[in-house]
């Protein structure tokens, strides 16, 4: 008993040694919750080709969360990559906004119906919208960064990658820049272990993403990417730091995907089923369910209710954008050059 | 007015916009303590210091990716590329990226990046003299200025410091040590209008950038024949203004195109397209393009020299068509 007592209260402890009110964990738990419901939801909405395209953040939820979560919404910048659902639920985007890109429906806020679903953007969020080939975010997001400390404000930027990206000659070429001039921006690897196909061990001959932080002299932490409050607590230094201008961080979030690729990529032909399983044990749902279980934020009931809301809001944000209107074609005209002031 | 050489004027460009706007700063390839590798930047570091003239590693997708970020960032911009051919390296940033950045993300954000780089050759070979021009003018969102002149050099990149588009700004390594007249004071010149330099009857000469030199020359050389060829500068390539060009072909009923670039695909296939649509009727004779040899660029001189158009091959061909 007295056993039990003492790890409640070690465990407490990890989320309010983080800073955390017990709501606002409970707000992490409820962004990782309602980006997996979306997800699977676009999935299904996928199957009889109600839309065109899925690319999907299942399983990479904590690392979002845990990283968007140490931002100033609307304040900082994000540069995400294609499966940053809940880094962009995070920091503001709504679950209606993200079925009107799955749609292709008008007023979806990146570009009204132009860009791709899951190349997330907003003005508004500074959230930035990238492009498809990968990495190339990554020089952008330290050009942002430079832009922060030209004009001397205490922004910062977070910009997200997989693994597979980490080959890319962008990535060296951004971090090396980052690295020159010390800029304010976090580089979050969120290593689900697989280049569509080619699992980590082909692409690297280094056991972790973070070890090349080196080459570029800057700070490489390795965290438990299925646990939210480990990478909150790495990206809350690494944004600390950036903020006191000591410059970037990488930060390598260890995690899985255990869905394909996309909704054009058939994962059986590449991964035992077996390992699958096992990853799905470590999910970070679950495994922030069983937190928050522990230290008395939930029970079997609240989980219950949590889900029921979740898919109510799904619901909503599917047959929101189901009904609403195609832009109108001439939609595709506009906005191809910027105006020109004299 | 006074005389100025064509890389005088674009530092003057660069420096006047620098003082003007805090915003503006130079990136690239050795533009800083040694002054670019065509001492375009030299001088500039010493007036404005290292946070705004900024020495990059040899990496040419983090300056033009970086310099979207900043321009997204408030900032704006120049990163220069040490020759279009390097460019290269840089194209995805430059095509996925600047171009489309502000269509695919519905207007909210501009990327006013300017990338200066310039065209040429010189015995440099095959990888070091090419002239990409119509491909980036391919390009909806990216605008192409490719001056000729010292004066529309200034005036153009002073406009493309004050411009919420891309702008890939093509100088030319041949053209650095030009010299022309230059006005006084502040200036820009607009995207998108091609300039008459000489009026005849006989033929339209279209070109741009080194080429509108020996086009001219050529024209005058013909003038001593008695054939009287317009030449009309395009200065820029996307906008592209044939306006003129069509006019002057209602006139004289015989259109050439010289450019630098291989003839296939290049600029000049777009503007005979347009001219055998806009102006088919009044043709007496095909429309005409000049351009490079279709090889890789040689290395030794007379092999190279016989891969670029000359003004002996414009006086020859014009003369073929008026026959």
């Amino acid at each position: 008993m007295a056993t039990q007592v003492a790890e409640k209260i070690a465990l407490e402890i990890t989320h309010r040694a983080l800073g955390l009110s017990d709501d606002q964990v409970l707000e992490m738990y409820w962004a990782m919750l309602l980006a997996r419901r979306l997800d699977e939801r676009m999935w299904i909405l996928h199957r009889p080709h109600l839309v065109a395209f899925h690319i999907s953040g299942i399983g990479h939820e904590a690392a979002q969360v845990g990283a968007a979560f140490a931002l100033k919404r609307g304040y900082d910048y994000a540069h995400p990559y294609y499966r940053d659902m809940a880094t962009v639920l995070t920091l503001g985007m709504t679950p209606r906004d993200l079925m009107l890109a799955l749609f292709g429906r008008q007023g979806e806020p990146s570009s009204n119906g132009r860009q791709m679903p899951s190349h997330f953007g907003s003005r508004a969020l500074n959230i930035v919208s990238g492009s498809s080939p990968v990495a190339t975010q990554i020089p952008q997001a330290a050009g942002i960064a430079f832009a922060i400390k030209y004009k001397k404000t205490d922004q910062v930027v977070l910009t997200c990658f997989g693994e597979g990206s980490t080959a890319e000659g962008d990535f060296h070429e951004g971090l090396n820049w980052a690295g020159i001039h010390t800029l304010p921006v976090i580089f979050l690897c969120q290593n689900n272990q697989y280049a569509i196909s080619v699992p980590a061990a082909k692409q690297m001959a280094v056991p972790n993403v973070a070890d090349r932080a080196r080459a570029y002299g800057i700070p490489g932490v390795i965290v438990d990417g299925n646990d939210v409050l480990d990478v909150y607590g790495a990206m809350r230094d690494a944004v600390a730091r950036a903020r006191r201008g000591q410059g970037a961080t990488l930060i390598e979030a260890k995690t899985y995907r255990p869905v394909p690729h996309s909704s054009d990529d058939d994962d059986r032909t590449y991964r035992s089923r077996a390992e699958v399983e096992e990853w799905k044990k470590r999910d970070p749902i679950l495994r922030m369910q069983e937190y928050l279980t522990r230290v008395n934020l939930l029970n079997a009931q609240k989980i219950v209710e949590s889900d029921a809301r979740a898919k109510q809001v799904v619901d909503d944000a599917d047959e929101f954008a189901r009904n609403a209107p195609y832009p109108p074609a001439e939609a595709a005209l506009g906005n191809v050059w910027g105006q020109v002031k004299s | 007015m006074a005389e100025q050489s064509y890389r005088d004027a674009i530092k003057d460009a660069l420096r006047e916009e620098m003082r003007r706007d805090e915003r503006v700063f130079i990136l690239g390839e050795e533009v800083g303590v040694w002054g670019g590798t065509y001492a375009v930047t030299r001088g500039l570091y010493d007036e404005f210091g290292a946070k705004r003239v900024r020495d990059t590693p040899i990496a040419e997708s983090v300056i033009v990716g970086a310099a979207i970020g900043a321009a997204m960032g408030g900032l704006r911009p120049v990163a220069e590329l040490m020759t279009i051919n390097f460019s290269l390296v840089a194209m995805d940033q430059i095509v996925n990226n600047a171009s489309k950045m502000f269509y695919m993300f519905g207007g909210q954000f501009s990327c006013p990046v300017v990338i200066r780089t310039p065209a040429g050759w010189g015995q440099l070979a095959a990888t070091h003299s090419q002239s990409f021009e119509a491909w980036y003018a391919s390009l909806p969102g990216l605008i192409v200025a490719m001056p000729a002149t010292p004066r529309d050099a200034k005036g153009l990149l002073k406009r493309a410091l004050r411009s919420n588009n891309p702008v890939m700004f093509i100088e030319h390594a041949r053209l650095y040590n030009v010299v022309g007249e230059v006005p006084d004071g502040d200036y820009t010149i607009p995207f998108g209008v091609s300039e008459i330099k000489r009026a005849g009857r006989d033929v339209t000469i279209v070109s741009y950038s080194r080429m509108l030199h020996v086009a001219l020359a050529a024209a005058n050389k013909l003038a001593q024949e008695n054939i009287e060829a317009t030449v009309i500068d395009l200065r820029t390539l996307r906008p592209l203004d044939l306006a003129p060009v069509i006019e002057s072909v209602k006139q004289t009923h015989r259109a050439l195109i010289v450019e630098e670039d291989w003839v296939t695909c290049g600029m000049g296939a777009e503007i005979a397209a347009r001219i055998g649509k806009d102006a088919f009727d009044y043709l007496d004779a095909p429309v005409e393009r000049l351009g490079a040899i279709e090889v890789p660029m040689p290395y030794s001189k007379p092999l190279e020299a016989l891969a670029l158009p000359e003004e002996k091959h414009i006086i020859a061909r014009v003369k073929e068509m008026l026959t």
